[in-house]
């Protein structure tokens, strides 16, 4: 069984590191006991997360997390980096708004995919994404 | 890691069978629309059966490939989307609507050759 406060990082700064952070995510949200489809989600907001640091910040880090509470288990991930930051955290949540030609679906999508999503981003310091799925 | 292209008549037909990589999709987009130049292939078949994770990155790499072939003359059909797949994308807010879909490759081919004679 998982003890109650295991918790791994995974270092993002190659592009390889995006589909390393993705597999890991998706062993993970499986031995946690997500099914085929929330394993899915779980792997698909990593990727967009990683993705994001690599593109836009070069380097970061992710990091997930077994958590419960009284009734369900569940899971966490942080994604952190130290790169520019975001000035506008309203806009960067738009639907199709992008700086890179990208389709500007990643934040968006990733708070769809999840039950829980919060970012926190200071301009020159960096950006901290959080997001959880609950078990059902 | 290259993504084989077989040649059937004049179509090409494209198995993912690997865990599709940023460098992977993109060397793939640049041998497909190649391949299409080469052979003059009229449809293209990309069978996503064993493709477990498409994100965003990868989804617009997939749609954009859809559309360059199409200005070369060439139709793609795509099949095989894993159910997890289809839903994590409408999640994520990407429809593919003008991209021809079809359950596996067998239904594949008759999608193309239906929208070949159209
Ligand atoms: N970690 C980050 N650091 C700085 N800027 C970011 C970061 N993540 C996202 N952004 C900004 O937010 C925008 C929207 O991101 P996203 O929704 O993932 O779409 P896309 O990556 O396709 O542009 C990006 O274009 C980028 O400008
Ligand atoms: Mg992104």
């Amino acid at each position: 069984m998982m003890d109650n406060h295991f918790q791994s990082c995974i270092p993002i700064q190659k592009e390889w590191d995006i589909v390393a952070a993705r597999q890991q995510g998706r062993d993970f949200s499986k031995q946690i006991g997500f099914g085929a489809v929330d394993q899915a989600r779980i792997a698909t907001a990593i990727s967009e997360l990683a993705r994001n640091i690599y593109l836009y910040a070069q380097k970061g880090a992710i990091c997930f997390e077994y958590i419960e509470d009284m009734e369900h288990k569940g899971i966490k991930i942080i994604a952190s980096d130290e790169g520019p930051g975001i000035s506008d955290i309203s806009r960067v949540m738009e639907d199709g708004y992008t700086t890179s030609g990208g389709l500007g679906a990643g934040l968006p999508g990733i708070k769809r995919l999840m039950d829980h999503f919060d970012i926190y981003s200071e301009e020159g310091k960096g950006t901290e994404v959080t997001i959880q799925k609950w078990l059902r | 890691m290259r993504i084989p292209i077989l040649k059937l008549h004049n179509y090409l037909l494209i198995s993912i069978q690997t865990e599709l990589d940023d460098k992977t999709a993109i060397q793939f987009q640049e041998d497909l629309l190649n391949k299409i130049h080469e052979t003059w292939a009229t449809g293209v078949v990309i069978d996503l059966t064993s493709v477990e994770i498409i994100d965003s990155y990868i989804a617009k790499i997939l749609g954009d490939v859809v559309s360059m072939s199409d200005l070369m003359g060439a139709k793609v059909v795509l099949t095989g989307i894993q159910p997890a797949v289809a839903m994590t994308l409408i999640d994520l807010g990407i429809h593919l609507k003008d991209v021809p879909t079809a359950l596996d490759l067998e239904q594949g081919l008759i999608k193309l050759r239906q929208e070949l004679e159209e």
